[in-house]
């Protein structure tokens, strides 16, 4: 039976991890080879490797990093922040990604999901999404409305880093995606990440529902329930989660424990 | 051994898979490399119609060295290359060590089959020494392979559809999933492939 994914994300900025610095079980908890090891032996079931500047002059940086922490793990390995074109994409896969996520690059230009399926396959493009809540209260043309317990919403699409609105609704936005190519979404909630007050779960589930590839849902990750609630009520494929690993409020056994009894299916 | 090389995407993590595993790995297209390895690996990366053009230059000496009895080991896309046919992008030619072809996964589920799902293994094989029934592999593809012969199939796995996952004939092996992404697991299978091309099993 296939199992629902935990993955831990390392955050990197400047080549460090930076929520990682007060993870008690690593004494250098900010080198990202180290903490990728840390999680491949704890089980994770693949780790997310986020450049989260990625300012080009960063990239022989990035690079190296991406190869190190490459070298260090035998779960898949994904790699996102800053890929812009087909030469990045090929750049992070010869440096030891399973897969890339691309983001900004995907809104600016669609065809570059398309034109990486073609050429690597799309099991290797993993398509990164941040959405935000938009109130709905008034009639929201060509816009995917769901009413939530906090009232009606729509999902709006930002990018650089969720500084920037785009006015692409975020539901119809991974639909896209899939067509193009695109093997599996990343989903992020800016309105919860960070909070650990749980995931999105009407944003989710409507992303699940619409569409036909795996979801790696992200942002807001607090306790185990969380995760469990986002497996289940939410339908994703995989949960994505960073301060719950990095602080050691949890290990991922002790999420994989908690949801294989409650008979979610998990790689213990 | 040799890794073959099809030009596109990641092929580090095989090799250190491999060597991890305690073989030495040259990356090549070149025909003596493949004449003077004592393994052959067709790695999991790509798509089958390019795959199967790039390696057109080394088909004739792949095949006369496979028939004279060196080892290989097909992952992923390397193991649906071994077989007669498949679909994916169109009808095309595989290399047909073995008998049979290539499908896509039903629609009912998720395409592609991405994740950790277990292996029920059917038959003792020297690839899975120590591995238990029911263990978790990482899978990635949106095509299966459908062996004429079912003695070749030494495990499966059930995704919409129970598939073959690991298929054995005499010195060629292979695995639909990724042995060098799947942990302790994979670790384990890459070095027994490693102890049969040594002869140790």
């Amino acid at each position: 039976m296939l199992t629902k994914r935990i993955i831990p994300c390392l955050d990197v900025k400047d080549g460090r991890v930076v929520k990682g610095i007060q993870f008690k079980n690593l004494r250098d908890a900010g080198d990202p080879p180290e903490l990728a090891q840390f999680y491949d032996e704890q089980n994770a079931d693949e780790l997310v490797f986020l450049d989260i500047t990625a300012s080009s002059d960063k990239r022989r940086i990035l690079i190296d990093v991406v190869k190190r922490t490459a070298d260090r793990v035998f779960i898949p390995f994904t790699v996102g922040g800053g890929i812009r074109s087909i030469d990045d994409i090929r750049q992070v896969l010869c440096a030891g990604a399973d897969k890339v996520a691309i983001n900004t690059a995907a809104i600016k230009n669609p065809e570059i999901i398309k034109e990486a399926a073609e050429k690597f396959g799309s099991q290797c493009i993993v398509c990164a999404i941040d959405a935000k809540r938009v109130r709905a209260d008034e009639e929201c043309k060509n816009k995917i409305v769901v009413e939530t317990s906090e009232g009606k919403f729509w999902w709006e699409v930002y990018i650089y880093g969720g500084r920037t609105p785009t006015g692409i609704d975020a539901i119809k936005w991974a639909c896209t995606v899939e067509k193009l190519g695109a093997g599996e979404i990343l989903l992020t909630s800016i309105d919860y990440d960070g909070t650990k007050n749980g995931y999105d779960i009407p944003l989710t589930r409507e992303v699940c529902r619409r569409t036909r590839i795996p979801v790696i849902a992200s942002g807001g990750a607090g306790t185990l329930e969380h995760i469990y609630q986002v497996l289940t009520d939410g339908e994703a494929d995989a949960a994505l989660a960073a301060s719950i690993f990095h602080y050691g409020t949890y290990s991922i056994s002790d999420v994989k424990r908690y949801l294989h009894d409650r008979g979610v299916p998990v790689r213990l | 051994m040799c890794v073959i090389d099809y030009g596109v995407g990641n092929l580090r993590s095989i090799t250190k898979g491999l060597e991890k595993a305690g073989a030495t790995v040259k990356l090549t297209t070149k025909i003596e490399d493949i004449l003077n390895a004592e393994a052959i690996v067709l790695p999991g990366v790509g798509a089958f119609k390019d795959a199967v053009k790039k390696m057109e230059p080394l088909k004739e000496v792949l095949l006369k060295e496979v028939e004279d009895g060196k080892p290989i080991l097909g992952i992923c896309l390397g193991l649906q290359i071994l077989f007669e046919e498949s679909f994916e992008g169109g009808r095309c030619e595989g290399l047909a060590l073995i008998k049979g072809r290539v499908i896509r996964l039903p629609s009912e589920v998720k395409v592609p089959h991405i994740g950790w799902n277990t292996i029920k293994i059917k038959k003792k094989n020297p690839l899975l020494r120590e591995v238990n029934d029911g263990a978790y592999v990482y899978f990635v593809h949106s095509y299966y392979a459908t062996p004429d012969n079912e003695e070749v199939i030494v495990a499966t796995t059930k995704y919409g559809v129970e598939f073959p996952s690991v298929i054995c004939d005499g010195n060629i092996f292979a695995t639909q999933f990724h042995p060098e992404k799947s942990g302790e697991v994979g670790l384990k299978i890459l070095r027994n492939f490693v102890a049969i091309v040594k002869g140790s099993i």
